[in-house]
């Protein structure tokens, strides 16, 4: 299990709790995060967003998922309102050594999936045991 | 206006139900499941929201990662929907999961459409991870728009 946590994250509210800063409403994207020996894999789900309207930064150590959700409700009532829109905004510290320049993302069918390589030098190696 | 005022009191004992049903859906979801380290997908899963315009009644629910293949709905009795699929789980055998917060297994949701609706005319679309169904009303319960003569 994940004794040892390699990621920390600076959120402060629980997960998909809207949260209003500059205007708007944020939501915190549900969130997968894997770790093997080649890299630390993210998968995000990031229901409405576009490709085009995605904002993906690795600066500093902190990875920032911004996903921005174009408005798609006419004017009017709802008969039924069970969940809120919004942009997905959520930050990650990532205290794993990983190589900035091979970060790769896809976005597909509304989930992201985030693929942070670790350097050469922080990966295990295997030390071959020799028999008598 | 005229017209919403006129629903207003249908439409409140349809939200009283609606409300009903969510909190039974979080009872159970409370009580039923969630012993796993992941949550796990139960009768409250999909959210869905509900709007209309004069012709169609919209449902919208958020199911990233799914194809309109993995789904099954349909109306039955005129108004009730049903969104049933399966959000399979990551398939993964090595490395450590950090966190785990995407749900993943079968659903099932049910609901009372506000008016009743064609099942001859539905349509589904799914486009980034979001559901919409559009459905067209019954005849007998379109708005008709009465003309009124003038001397």
């Amino acid at each position: 299990m994940a004794e040892v946590n390699a990621l920390g994250h600076k959120e402060s509210k629980e997960v998909a709790t809207p949260e209003t800063t500059w205007g708007g409403t944020y939501y915190a994207p549900r969130v997968d995060i894997l770790e093997t020996d080649e890299e630390l894999t993210f998968y995000c789900d990031l229901p409405g967003v576009r490709p085009e309207d995605l904002d993906l930064r690795f600066e500093k150590d902190e990875l920032v998922i911004h996903g921005k959700v174009r408005p798609r409700y006419p004017e009017g009532k709802f008969w039924l309102e069970e969940y809120g829109t919004g942009d997905f905004y959520r930050a990650f510290t990532i205290y794993e050594e990983v190589d900035p320049d091979r970060i790769s993302a896809e976005l597909k069918r509304g989930v992201l999936v985030i693929h942070l390589p670790k350097r050469e030098e922080v990966k295990p190696k295997r030390i071959a045991i020799r028999a008598e | 206006m005229t017209m919403l005022a006129r629903w207003e009191p249908f439409e409140k004992l349809w939200r009283e139900m609606n409300r009903f049903q969510r909190e039974m859906d979080r009872m159970f979801e409370r009580f039923g499941v969630g012993l796993g380290a992941r949550p796990l997908l139960s009768v409250g899963y999909p959210a869905v929201n509900v709007w209309e315009d004069d012709e169609y009644v919209y449902a919208e629910a958020e199911l990233p990662g799914l194809n309109l293949e993995d789904l099954e709905i349909y109306v039955t009795g005129g108004d009730q929907l049903t969104i049933k699929g399966n959000r399979p789980a990551p398939a993964t055998d090595k490395g450590v999961w950090h966190r785990q917060e995407r749900p993943f297994g079968a659903f099932q949701r049910s609901l009372t459409l506000p008016v009743p609706v064609d099942p001859e005319k539905v349509e589904a679309r799914l486009e980034h991870g979001v559901l919409t169904i559009k459905m067209a009303k019954s005849q007998e319960v379109k708005p008709r728009r009465i003309p009124v003569k003038t001397d």
